[in-house]
């Protein structure tokens, strides 16, 4: 890597970045496409806060969510009170307390968490996490009990250089702000000696102790810190959705952003970007055609743990280093040559599920419902035909795999040696 | 004195049978290193096939099927899941197990839906075992100590009394050794996992009809595991044995309790300022948060729990 912070492809690779989230708006106009896009640059800096402790200090939280929450309730909490008096500058500054309340949160718990890594850590993060949710239900006059809290983003006469975060374009604007802010914050903050102190408690933390470095102190910083972030994407939220509820603190948050982030790859900086985007098309797009979204999700982050523990972002970067060494073009016909049972599987675990979900839970259509239509093809689920079908291009699409994949690791294999310059 | 003695009664119970889900969950930990998120789960599967079965067969067949049928399951997944995901270190290992965690609960969902099943005690057991202080004691209460008492025994023969234990407590300490011994450690792995799911099952089986039996009670008690096992101490079967009892009669006093701060200050002779909304919480509105706030206190203080060995 380069000594300089920004060297010249970097910048450019940011800065094309910017210009992509600034330019996607104005082809997506439809306001399913700006809300997701507003979801998304939520998520990205969330993920990216859980990645801080994950992957740089190797700190595996369950209970990143109560920072996230706590930002998303004092901002709204501070929007509320400012009320009338305010303007939209104000609103605008409004996830920087988000930040703040986040921060402080990192420093009293935190003071209590980072005293152990590994295991340990685990424990109580989940413990702390179960701790806050709990107290979100007995005191309902600061979390607003099952309803929430709720608030107006569009305060103040005049609107500030045009803004009054109004319309949903508006607050896509602020978000990509914030975001884009967070993110090079974040990143430079890996740059930092901080940054790199973290890594190696990490990675060898009694090495760390002997040149000299509490161990404790780094972990504690680096929570602060990620507490900070957390709570800008909280304060984006509240402002984003203009309700806060207790959901936003509890365990299944917690339990999404690690999910993103490791599917997305904990070992790069930029894979929690790319699992806070894949996650939320997936969860909104596909969470909108079908009731066992969840099901999928969960095999496919077990897929990922199973399969590719580096995350996507992993997967990536060995391809990028074939391309490098100009071994990609050797793999490329492997990939689709295996695409295509794996595509024939898919779609017979696709069907199976699907009927299944039909037959047992179809919520929409009635439980226990015997005809169902999937693509248009009416099908009677009290019949072993389609059951039966599905069954074989399952069976067909597993059989294939195993043979192509099988010689598609020989390949992969050779290319992998060549790679790491092995002559045997 | 009624109030005590029957909250101890209550409290008992409830503790031996969260013994019941910690035992295994103890056993898996100090044997593999990890814990395992989806203990709750097996739990859970462990009420539900006792549920199916019941509507076919009765649940007295169920008792015995059930936790083998998810015992075998456990096996399984260890088998061909949990043990690749070893190789990869024991974050992939963790996260392997809250990903089943997700996946069980969404295939409950998908079998069962997402209501509570009609899950009911036989009625060989539905009555009444004694009454004390015009409080009655049910059979099924009693019957769920015998059946957690008699798992307890017959765990604790098996571990101190018996070839295939002792091999076991070996592997706990020093699996590089037992298996330079000539025994199939990872077999033994495999063995304990089961072990421990079906235990976790028989929980199911025995707690799915006393308590309610729905999607969301693999992460109800989950969590709650969780403590009984920090409290106790990461890999000590005795420690979890007494903070389950202690956790279990924490929460069945607790919720029993309409005192207030206000009133526990006063009890000392403090006096706190009327109209705070934290000094009018009565302890019943504080039951579910005390057990979390036990392990936070129990992990600054005494991070290695009542009776844990090794601080990790």
């Amino acid at each position: 890597m380069n000594s300089a912070l920004f060297p010249r492809g970097r910048l450019l690779l940011w800065g094309g970045c910017l210009a992509l989230v600034i330019a996607l708006p104005l082809v997506f106009k439809s306001g399913f496409m700006v809300s997701l896009l507003c979801q998304m640059g939520i998520m990205v800096v969330f993920a990216l806060s859980y990645n801080m402790l994950l992957g740089q200090t190797g700190l595996l939280s369950f209970g990143h969510a109560v920072y996230y929450g706590l930002g998303a309730f004092i901002t709204m909490h501070t929007l509320n009170l400012i009320g009338k008096d305010g303007s939209p500058l104000l609103v605008a500054l409004l996830p920087l307390v988000g930040g703040l309340a986040g921060l402080l949160a990192g420093v009293v718990l935190g003071y209590v968490t980072t005293k152990k890594a590994g295991t340990t850590f685990a424990m109580i993060s989940l413990g702390i996490g179960e701790l806050v949710a709990a107290c979100a239900l007995m005191f309902p006059g600061f979390f607003g009990g099952e309803g929430g809290v709720s608030g107006n983003r569009v305060i103040g006469k005049e609107s500030f250089l045009g803004f009054t975060w109004g319309p949903q374009v508006e607050m896509y604007g602020l978000i990509v702000v914030w975001a884009f802010l967070a993110t090079v914050a974040m990143f430079a903050l890996t740059q930092t000696p901080l940054g790199r102190m973290a890594n190696a408690v990490r990675d060898n933390p009694e090495r760390a102790e002997f040149v000299g470095y509490d161990t404790q102190r780094v972990r504690y910083l680096m929570l602060i810190l990620s507490g900070f972030f957390a709570g800008i994407a909280g304060g984006l939220t509240a402002l984003n959705y203009e309700i806060v509820t207790a959901e936003t603190l509890n365990a299944h948050t917690s339990g999404v952003v690690l999910l993103m982030t490791f599917v997305g790859g904990i070992g790069f900086f930029y894979g929690p970007i790319i699992g806070a985007i894949l996650i939320t098309v997936m969860q909104i797009v596909i969470g909108g055609m079908t009731h066992a979204w969840l099901l999928y999700f969960g095999l496919f982050f077990l897929f990922m743990v199973l399969m590719a523990p580096g995350g996507i972002a992993s997967v990536i970067a060995v391809q990028h280093k074939l391309w490098a060494a100009g071994l990609f073009g050797r793999m490329l016909p492997h990939y689709l040559v295996t695409a295509l049972p794996v595509l024939v599987l898919l779609a017979g675990l696709i069907g199976l599920i699907e009927m299944g979900y039909a037959l047992l839970a179809g919520e929409g259509v009635g439980a226990g419902d015997t005809a169902t239509r999937i693509m248009t093809v009416e099908l009677h689920l009290n019949t072993p035909g389609p059951w039966l079908a599905a069954l074989a291009t399952a069976a067909l699409g597993l059989a294939l795999t195993r043979w192509i994949g099988g010689r598609t690791r020989v390949a992969w294999n050779a290319s992998l040696s060549t790679l790491h310059g092995d002559k045997t | 004195m009624e109030f005590v003695v029957m909250s101890l009664l209550n409290g008992i119970t409830y503790g031996l049978l969260l013994f019941m889900l910690s035992s295994g969950l103890t056993l898996i930990f100090s044997m593999m290193g990890i814990l395992n998120f989806a203990h709750a789960s097996f739990y859970m599967l462990g009420a539900y096939f006792a549920y199916q079965i019941s509507t076919w067969i009765g649940f007295w067949p169920g008792l015995l099927v059930a936790p083998l049928v998810v015992g075998a399951v456990g096996a399984a997944i260890e088998r061909y899941g949990l043990r690749r995901a070893h190789r990869f270190g024991h974050v992939a290992e963790l996260l392997f197990t809250f990903g089943l965690a997700f996946l069980v609960e969404e295939i409950v969902h998908l079998i069962w839906g997402k209501v509570a099943v009609d899950y009911r005690i036989p009625v060989e057991l539905d009555g009444t075992l004694f009454t004390l202080f015009d409080t009655s004691f049910p059979i099924y209460k009693g019957f769920m100590m015998l059946i957690s008492v008699g798992m307890l025994l017959a765990l604790y023969m098996l571990l101190t009394r018996t070839r295939i234990g002792l091999i076991i407590q070996a592997a706990l300490t020093k699996p590089d050794m037992v298996e330079a011994l000539g025994h199939n450690v990872p077999r033994i792995f495999m063995l304990v996992f089961g072990g421990g799911t079906a235990l976790a099952g028989l929980a199911g089986v025995i707690g799915g009809n006393a308590f309610v039996t729905e999607p969301g009670m693999a992460a109800a008690v989950g969590s709650i595991v969780f403590v009984v096992v920090v409290v106790g101490g990461l890999g000590s079967l005795g420690g979890a044995f007494v903070a389950s009892l202690l956790i279990g009669c924490i929460q069945t006093f607790s919720v029993a309790m309409t005192l207030s701060i206000t009133d526990v200050f006063a009890l000392v002779g403090i006096s706190l300022p009327e109209g705070s909304q934290v000094a009018r919480l009565t302890i019943t509105q504080l039951a579910p948060v005390l057990p979390y706030v036990l392990m936070v206190a129990i992990l600054i203080f005494r991070p290695r729990g009542l009776m844990g060995a090794r601080e990790s």
